[in-house]
């Protein structure tokens, strides 16, 4: 447990190291910070002509998670690929260190960071409960945030055990993204086209489960289905690194 | 504290190392040497945990390499080829963290311990990858004695450091293979020759020789060889030579000189004197010719293409 803290702390930190974090906050925060002034502007002249309701943190969760499609492939990609191009990777893999300590470990300081980018964004939410009377509904903002939360880690933990099969980075980037967009976007398509059988495509999906959390609905499901694919993404990095040393 | 048997690596269809046995005892420098390729780094990376052998076993420090890879991994100090370092880390920090992943006691002070050490006590607060070649290498080399291993695998510790560097290296190792086990690799003979107290010579994935380096030479002169100068003619001195029983091999050298062996432990060199004395030659010179550790590596290693 010790040595998982260690690697994600360094990694934490390591993202301040280089612009990559700032890169990523601004990326995200500005573009919610807008949305979010132009939602209560919208909301304040709606009221202000006596209509409308009451607005409410759920457009910029949803903002903050489809642009996270895009930037956690740019937070995962060199976590362990870069390792394995510099060969510092020969250093993690004969220091006493299990595979899966240094793979859940560099997922963790990825996860730590969009942590801090999530606490940031507590400040709408705050903003907001001043602006409306009677307050808003906490609870629903809890089940929102972690519904963040799993969907975050889950294209976090994707993104690790993606950059732990390539040395290259940008190769490791693309294939994340390109993974996320399937997974996010498109696995759901079939759903709209067959309205029979295509259900099961919906559940495929890593959005669906998070708009509903994001509206104030956890499901079961929606939760063992994030806690599978992190499951699944460390063990895909921790056997990538175990091949690694077979060959 | 090393234990090697039988260990073998296959690559695909490439052996790297075959059927290696040796062992190490504490206190021992043991130098590892042979030709690019020869599954130095190979043997080196099986030993500290890297990978994993095909076949065979290796004890390091009383655990097996496999089955108790992390017991391993905590007693080892290693300094691979290539000097992992993270650039973008200050040398302070990097180091820590690596003593942070080995559960070091107060870090902090062993980092500056390991740093006083190698001589690097007043870059501490630089970024890694701002020093010279060879300040990486003694970074390297830090990483490897932050945790006071029992064992310590480097593998051309002294690669890209300058005369001076080299010098203090050396007498660095040397110190802590008083106590410890060391285990480098390095195809500088001289190295091998003045910081080992025994030579393991391995080509083409096997041990071609494993001994003492004075040890190494006494047994690969199985017949000594001197050269003989005089005035005159090289061609007639040589028949002469020939005449004295027992001599083999007899060369003329374009020199003038003449070299001839002879069967070691039997010293033929007051009888060859006195030949060419008799023979009415001037004797200017009767040298034997002692083999270096250079020659015995070539020797061993180019032995396996003749055949």
């Amino acid at each position: 447990m010790k040595n998982i803290w260690t690697i994600a702390k360094r990694e934490y930190d390591n993202y301040f190291n280089g612009p990559l974090a700032f890169v990523v906050m601004l990326a995200i925060l500005l573009p919610m910070g807008i949305y979010f002034s132009l939602i209560l502007f919208y909301t304040s002249q709606q009221a202000f002509f006596g209509g409308g309701g009451a607005p409410d943190i759920q457009p910029i969760n949803g903002l903050f998670v489809f642009l996270m499609v895009f930037l956690a492939p740019a937070l995962t990609m060199r976590l362990l690929s870069d390792e394995a191009r510099m060969g510092t990777l020969e250093l993690l893999l004969t220091s006493p260190v299990r595979d899966s300590e240094l793979v859940i470990g560099k997922w963790l300081g990825a996860m730590l960071f969009v942590l801090t980018l999530l606490g940031i964004t507590l400040v709408y939410p705050i903003v907001l409960n001043n602006f409306v009377d009677p307050g808003i509904d906490w609870l629903v903002v809890l089940s929102s945030y972690i519904g963040l939360i799993l969907i975050c880690g889950t294209m976090l933990a994707l993104g690790v055990g993606i950059s732990a099969i390539f040395t290259n980075q940008f190769a490791a980037f693309f294939v994340t993204l390109g993974l996320l967009f399937f997974l996010y976007f498109m696995i759901g398509l079939p759903a709209g086209l067959l309205p029979q059988s295509g259900e099961v495509f919906n559940y495929l999906s890593i959005q669906n489960p998070f708009d509903q959390m994001n509206a104030g609905t956890m499901t079961l499901g929606g939760i063992v289905y994030y806690l599978s694919l992190i499951s699944l993404g460390l063990f895909i990095g921790t056997t990538a690194i175990e091949i690694r040393r077979w060959r | 504290m090393i234990k090697v048997s039988g260990l073998t690596k296959d690559y695909g269809s490439r052996r790297a190392i075959n059927n290696l046995n040796f062992d190490c005892q504490q206190g021992e420098i043991v130098g590892f040497l042979g030709p690019n390729g020869a599954g130095k780094t190979t043997t080196m990376r099986i030993l500290t945990g890297y990978m994993p052998p095909s076949d065979g076993e290796a004890i390091v420090a009383g655990y097996d390499v496999v089955e108790e890879s992390l017991e391993v991994r905590k007693r080892v100090g290693y300094l691979p080829e290539t000097v992992p370092l993270y650039h973008d880390m200050i040398v302070f920090d990097y180091l820590k963290y690596m003593g942070e992943l080995r559960h070091v006691p107060d870090v902090d002070e062993r980092v500056e311990e390991a740093l006083d050490m190698v001589g690097l006590i007043n870059r501490s607060n630089g970024y890694v990858g701002n020093l010279s070649k060879g300040m990486k290498q003694r970074v390297g080399l830090a990483q490897a004695l932050l945790h006071r291993p029992e064992v310590l695998i480097l593998d051309e510790p002294t690669i890209g450091l300058d005369p001076g560097q080299v010098v203090e290296v050396r007498e660095l190792i040397r110190e802590i293979g008083r106590e410890r086990t060391v285990l480098l690799s390095t195809h500088l003979l001289n190295e091998a020759q003045n910081l080992c107290d025994r030579v393991l010579i391995i080509n083409k994935g096997k041990i071609v020789a494993e001994d003492t380096t004075e040890n190494l030479q006494a047994r690969l002169l199985g017949a000594e060889r001197v050269v003989v100068r005089v005035r005159g003619e090289a061609d007639e001195l040589a028949s002469s030579i020939k005449s004295v029983k027992g001599v083999r091999k007899v060369e003329t050298l374009d020199d003038g000189g003449v070299e001839f062996e002879f069967a070691s432990g039997k010293d033929l060199r007051p009888e060859v004197a006195r030949q060419v004395i008799k023979d009415g030659y001037d004797l200017l010179e009767l040298r034997p010719l002692g083999m270096s550790l250079e020659e015995i590596f070539l020797e061993l290693t180019n032995n396996e293409g003749k055949k």
